[in-house]
């Protein structure tokens, strides 16, 4: 155990055994490609396969589909580790498949759909992508315009989507349609097979971060899709949207407290190398404190994101306050922590080659992606303000 | 088909070991343990034939402390059917001879058809448990094993040679195979192999539970430390195409080739 963490109260000897699971696969798969994935802009379809084999992708999915039937401290688990093999991209595909684009898929979908899209992603034989915002809606996911048209048995599906994770290899899309009304309640959710005529993948987006995860403009020209493809109801998207943000703003966390254990972690050996003066950086009290701060800091994101972990396994209705906490915190304290340690290394942290400018690159969005800090912000008030009517 | 593996938790490939107080082992405490490398080869070999053979029990061995339970959690949570785990103070960290006196008395017990074991371990490097756990059970044995293939009545492995040759071997079972690493692709365990093996036994024996007595080391180790520093060393430092043309340099100037 590494001195900086603190023996957790959530998880037990099963996790435990799983994190040396995922910190192997980390250390065999992930860490000795990491450079050349973050070249390539993209991971190959093999790793899909092999995380699926381990059984990565279905963690919280039904047995019957291949999953394991666990809850969310499994996927922070997950997460954490698989952010610390210094490619946060590569780590962003593989949960943009197993959490973002499954997830509505396995809660709400009919058993043929599952069968049809679930079980070979959860094997990693498919990739999938959520496909919600446009370039015209992002935050505000209810004035989305690419539109569902019923006709016969099919729905004939035009508009366009941008910043897609997985977009440009996806073999399908959990896609956010309007098929009513403008507003929140217009909105369905429909499993979209990449193959159909009229689909067009767009620019491959050249990122500031996250680069080994390829992001996509996608484009939807009278787009044939059997309307059987509707996942749940239609005009619930919204709602199943909302519900689904959850387990996407805990990943996103999560990967922050891998990744302030990682940068820690890597501080610590090189403050305890370097020299300066003929002192060691961490002789100097101004590091040693500095440690202690981001230390502690890390205990602190941490107890917040397990702690909504565990609200979201429940089910519990203080569940989304609490993740929306967990991901305004976690993004500000990784930003915070990339930044020291970038100081902490001097003029090594500014050469690319080393995983710290990579790091720090690769925050950057975690206070974009999967809802900005504003809107956590906009949440959490609106709780706020609510609990406050109820006094 | 029941299949024996041996496997022995070392100290984890990255931990930065210390020398202990009387200079005689590395400092254990605060490290983290990982199973040896080779013996995740031989544990997935085993696993192969299970996916292809579900009758076949895989039974894996681990002399060691408690921490030796991890390890052995980590194999039932890949696939391993049942674990014997031999946690003798004596045993542990005794000589060659000695574990494999223990190992044969677990074969003896379980009569494998197969026995699988690492070709060394990553801590000790000595290859020497293996063929000594074949002599005293009276098995054929293979060493550094890279392919295995089990009929019927016997099993075809192949053998890594030095130069890179491949020898081929056909053992009658029951048999013992030594399996290099870089054999298969090694799997992972998954959370769900993981949550069943909460299920599966772990059956705790000391060595004379196992009818074996004396296992303690005939060997002692006087002395473990770290190679000195030599001052002659030249360290190269620049950019790659920089430190090659001085490594070019200096082979030449040393006219070792
Ligand atoms: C790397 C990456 C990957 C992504 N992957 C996906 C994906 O796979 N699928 C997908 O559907 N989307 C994806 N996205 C899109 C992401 O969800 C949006 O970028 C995000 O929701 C913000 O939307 P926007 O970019 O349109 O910004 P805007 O909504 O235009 O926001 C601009 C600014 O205004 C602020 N703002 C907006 N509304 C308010 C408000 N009410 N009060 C105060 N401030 C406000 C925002 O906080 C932000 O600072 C990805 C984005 C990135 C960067």
């Amino acid at each position: 155990m590494s001195l900086t963490r603190l023996p957790s109260i959530y998880f037990s000897d099963e996790h435990e055994a799983f994190r040396k699971s995922v910190r192997s696969f980390v250390e065999r798969e992930i860490r000795p490609n990491a450079d050349a994935w973050e070249a390539a802009g993209e991971v190959p379809r093999a790793l899909y396969r092999t995380a699926g084999e381990a059984g990565f992708l279905g963690l919280r999915y039904g047995e019957q589909w291949g999953g394991s039937g666990q809850d969310f401290l499994a996927t922070c688990v997950l997460c954490e580790e698989l952010a610390q093999g210094d490619s946060v991209g590569t780590a962003v595909a593989l949960l943009a498949q197993s959490e973002f684009a499954l997830s509505a898929l396995a809660d709400e979908a009919n058993d043929e759909l599952k069968r049809a899209w679930l079980a070979p992603a959860i094997r990693g034989e498919l990739i999938g992508a959520i496909g919600v915002s446009e370039p015209a809606a992002g935050s505000d996911v209810a004035s989305i315009a690419t539109r569902a048209r019923r006709d016969g048995g099919d729905y004939v599906i035009s508009g366009q989507k941008t910043y897609i994770t997985n977009g440009p290899r996806a073999d399908f899309v959990t896609l956010a349609v309007r098929t009513g009304e403008p507003g929140p309640r217009g909105i369905s959710l429909v499993v979209f097979p990449t193959d159909v005529k009229g689909f067009q993948v767009g620019r491959r987006l050249d990122k500031l971060g996250a680069r080994a995860s390829d992001t996509g403009e996608l484009f939807f020209d009278d787009c044939r899709v059997p309307a059987s493809n509707l996942i749940g109801e239609e005009g619930r998207g919204m709602q199943y949207i909302l519900s689904h943000f959850g387990g996407e703003r805990l990943v996103i966390a999560a990967f922050a407290v891998g990744i302030m254990q990682r940068l820690i972690d890597i501080g610590l050996d090189y403050a305890h190398e370097r020299s300066a003066f003929g002192s060691k950086l961490l002789e100097f009290q101004t590091w040693r404190h500095r440690f202690a701060d981001m230390a502690t800091r890390l205990e602190a994101t941490r107890g917040l994101t397990y702690q909504a972990a565990r609200l979201l396994s429940d089910a519990h209705p203080g569940a989304d306050l609490a993740v929306s906490m967990a991901k305004l915190d976690a993004a500000a304290s990784v930003q915070a922590v990339a930044a020291e340690v970038m100081q902490l290394h001097g003029g090594f942290g500014q050469i690319e080659g080393s995983p710290i400018p990579r790091y720090y690159r690769d925050v950057a969005g975690f206070s974009i992606g999967a809802g900005t800090s504003e809107i956590m912000r906009e949440i959490i008030s609106r709780a706020l303000v609510k609990t406050k009517e109820l006094r | 088909m029941k299949v024996m593996v041996c496997l022995k938790q070392v100290p984890h490939q990255d931990a930065k070991l210390d020398i202990n107080s009387d200079g005689t082992w590395i400092q254990e405490d605060n490290i983290k343990f990982e199973i040896n490398s080779y013996d995740t080869y031989a544990l997935e070999e085993a696993l192969r034939i299970k996916d292809a053979d579900a009758d076949t029990e895989v039974v894996v061995v681990s002399i060691g402390p408690d921490r030796v339970t991890q390890a052995l959690r980590t194999a039932l949570g890949m696939g391993a059917d049942r674990a014997v785990h031999v946690n003798d103070a004596e045993a542990f960290g005794s000589d060659a001879l000695c574990v494999a006196k223990v190992l044969a008395a677990v074969a003896k017990a379980e009569s494998p058809d197969l026995i699988f074991t690492g070709l060394m371990t990553d801590d000790g490097n000595s290859s020497a448990v293996p063929p000594m756990l074949a002599e005293l059970i009276d098995v054929p044995s293979a060493t550094g094993v890279l392919h295995t293939e089990a009929a019927n009545g016997s099993l075809k492995v192949e053998r890594e040679l030095e130069g890179g040759a491949i020898e081929v071997v056909e053992l009658p079972k029951p048999c013992l195979a030594s399996i290099q690493t870089g054999a298969n692709q090694v799997r992972y365990a998954s959370l769900k192999g993981i949550m069943q093996a909460k299920k599966k036994p772990i059956d705790v024996k000391t060595a004379a539970d196992l009818g074996v007595s004396d296992v303690a080391s005939k060997a002692t180790i006087d002395k473990v430390y770290s190679p000195p520093k030599n001052a002659t060393a030249d360290i190269l430092s620049g950019s790659t195409d920089e430190i090659v043309s001085g490594l070019m340099g200096k082979i030449k100037e040393l006219g070792v080739l």
